[in-house]
């Protein structure tokens, strides 16, 4: 029987099937934080229950964490509970976790395919819908909620029906300057943030293949903004070069089985997908979101939509009222809106070759006399030491940009890192959502170099042109 | 104890792609707690000015939006456009919806962890074809009091005018409603199960079972 990548993992991983079909899977790798799961070791101690492995799981505070005066601690009170809650149950049942002055502190999802805590063919949950990412190690990992972190950390096992496969197929290769986030924008943008909710994705073709498994992970990572909860990447050989530079990576005495495993974590020839799209890369082109959905993306020469253009009366109200939202007229030139402040960041985009992206543009350059701030927070501890160990940190400081310490931040706002109202942002994450980065903030999503680019600028431009 | 009945005033938010950061914006899950988020629930659409976690400062409620209005502010049942509760996996989403006092979301199709969400907490989500929701749609915004009732077990929901429409849900999801499980305590039933696939794997890949990171 030919199988898909997600199959074949979902079998590997097959306690049992219930009876009505969804499978009892097995959890290799939990990863956790302290905004979803102090509730889950709240029940299990209500319960009495004990967690299965603690092996299995990693904690680090990612989310609730400021990225200035770390030597400070946590001054927000209610922050400092969320964060001491996490490290105490930790402490109680034995788990690994990362403290903030930790050099592997960073992100859940920049960390964990750097520490090689990811690998290839495992099953992967985390708290956070953003666990799409390490998809891109070929492991089928997805976002749970707080319920299930607890049935997780209980049983070691979910209950879950199988989603069915959708196979992204990305022919050619991307243009220069033009990278996997405006790829995932350009899909997502095609498909509709709700083109997914189902499936699991697995992207492939030529343009996935020509891809860095950091440039990998921006588009499994936007995954949920497509409304699936997964999406893969086949393992090849820049997996396994990838893989062998990580601390975690499985030692000499079982790499060469390990090996065997993961090549054959690919979807055989003739392996049935339910659904398919086929994406030219050569014709996405920088993509900027205009709106409060991620769907709402336009390529940087096209101008912002008039809502009386669409057929529906559905699609006319939610793009009026996005437009309302972003205080934006029909017609208007992207390049035209300015900006006032400026996030290089988040799980999707904090990685070294993200902020080297964004330092070769802004090097030698100043920030637009109109934006008020511009912050680069990378992902982890250790993408921090290394932008440091290759000046990065002092370009963009000189830039007049403020280089902080790592964490979630500005992408979803939950610590200091804030859009006043109204304030509107270039931003490398992931949602546009109304306030996500803070009251009536708006937000723009676009790549590093764009985003960089826009710091430069004071408004959006066509990276294309200026390099 | 078993539950089969939701009956009460429908809310009707004509709205695509709610995401769980307009359901309950992100600083509210600075709380370690999984209750009284009720208060915060669509909370930037609720009030004029942002809010704090258990802060004491009144605000201004925006006398537009429909849970500020009567009869919609004691409502039951959320009817709501595509794709409720895209995005974040938070489950404070669904807490904040069950807290509020709401006990089902009707709608034309949920994000998945949302959905999954819904059905762990015992708040009913309810899937229907297109038309059945522009039809409520069109009759709840054209009388003020709009009440319907849901039975869980027969899979009807019934309107003022005694119209049926039936709708589908998944039998386990159904009884996970009705009765509200402990699905840890279910799952350790096959503890055995567990135990044995564990003990097969760690011979087979060795490598997964190691502590991460250790110096």
């Amino acid at each position: 029987m030919k199988q898909t990548l997600y199959d074949k993992i979902w079998d590997e991983h097959q306690v049992l099937v219930n009876n009505d079909q969804s499978s009892l899977l097995y959890i290799d790798k939990h990863l956790i934080h302290e905004v979803t799961s102090p509730q889950a070791f709240d029940g299990l101690s209500m319960q009495k229950r004990d967690v299965w492995n603690t092996e299995t799981i990693v904690a680090v505070s990612d989310h609730n964490v400021p990225t200035t005066n770390r030597n400070l601690g946590i001054t927000d009170k209610i922050s400092k509970l969320q964060v001491e809650t996490l490290i105490n149950n930790c402490k109680k049942h034995n788990i690994n976790y990362f403290d903030l002055n930790d050099i592997n502190q960073g992100i859940v999802h920049v960390i964990g395919p750097e520490l090689g805590i990811t690998q290839p063919g495992m099953t992967l949950v985390c708290g956070d819908s953003h666990t799409s990412t390490h998809g891109a190690i070929a492991a089928l990992a997805f976002g749970i909620g707080t319920s299930d972190v607890e049935h997780v950390l209980a049983t070691q096992c979910i209950n879950l029906k199988k989603e069915k496969n959708y196979k992204i197929c990305i022919n050619n290769i991307l243009n220069d300057h033009v990278t996997s986030k405006d790829l995932i924008l350009y899909i997502i943008k095609t498909i509709g943030t709700s083109g997914g909710t189902g499936y699991t994705f697995e992207f492939m073709g030529d343009c996935i293949d020509n891809l860095s498994i950091e440039a990998r992970m921006t588009i499994c990572n936007m995954s949920i903004e497509a409304g699936a909860k997964s999406g893969l990447i086949a393992f090849d050989d820049t997996t396994l070069n990838y893989l062998l530079k990580r601390k975690n990576c499985p030692s000499k005495i079982y790499i060469d089985n390990a090996i065997k495993y993961w090549e054959t974590l690919h979807s055989d020839e003739g392996a049935v997908f339910e659904n398919e799209i086929v994406i030219d890369a050569d014709k996405v082109t920088p993509q900027v979101t205009w709106g409060t959905s991620p769907e709402m993306a336009l390529s940087i020469n096209e101008k912002i939509p008039n809502p009386e253009n669409f057929k529906t009366i559905d699609k006319q109200q939610s793009y009026q009222r996005a437009l309302d939202y972003m205080g934006l007229q029909p017609n208007q030139d992207i390049k035209s809106i300015m900006l006032d402040k400026i996030f290089i960041g988040s799980c999707t985009n904090s990685r070294i070759e993200d902020l080297r992206m964004a330092a070769q543009i802004v090097s030698g350059k100043e920030i637009a006399k109109n934006i008020k701030q511009a912050i680069v927070v990378p992902g982890s501890g250790h993408v921090k030491a290394q932008a440091e160990s290759e000046g990065i940190d002092q370009i963009f400081i000189q830039s007049g940009f403020e280089w902080r310490d790592p964490g979630c931040s500005m992408c979803l706002g939950m610590n200091e890192d804030q859009l006043e109202p109204y304030e509107r942002c270039a931003s490398t994450s992931n949602r546009n959502f109304e306030g996500r980065q803070g009251d009536k903030g708006r937000t723009h999503l676009a790549s590093p170099a764009m985003v960089a680019l826009a710091a430069i600028k004071g408004h959006f431009d066509d990276i294309t042109e200026h390099m | 104890m078993k539950k089969t009945i939701i009956k009460g005033q429908v809310i009707p938010i004509n709205e695509s792609n709610i995401d769980t950061d307009i359901i309950i914006p992100k600083q509210y899950l600075k709380s370690i707690k999984k209750t009284g988020f009720g208060p915060y629930l669509f909370d930037s659409w609720r009030y004029e000015e942002p809010g704090e976690l258990d802060s004491k400062v009144s605000r201004t409620p925006k006398s537009k939006f429909i849970l500020n209005k009567k009869p919609y502010s004691n409502g039951k049942i959320l009817l709501v456009g595509d794709n409720f509760g895209c995005g974040s996996s938070r489950e404070h989403a669904v807490w904040a919806i069950k807290d509020y006092g709401i006990d089902a979301v009707i709608s034309p199709s949920f994000a998945d962890i949302f959905f999954r969400n819904s059905i762990k907490n015992q708040l009913l989500p309810i899937k229907l074809e297109k038309q059945n929701i522009i039809n409520l749609f069109s009759e709840c915004l054209s009388s003020n009091q709009y009440e319907l009732t849901i039975d869980i077990e027969k899979q009807t929901i019934t309107s003022p005018n005694n119209e049926i429409i039936k709708f589908d849900i998944d039998a386990n999801d159904k009884d996970r409603i009705m009765f509200g499980y402990d699905d840890i305590e279910l799952t350790l039933k096959n503890k055995d199960k567990i135990l044995s696939y564990e003990n097969n794997m760690k011979k087979n890949k060795p490598w997964l079972f190691k502590r991460d990171n250790e110096k």
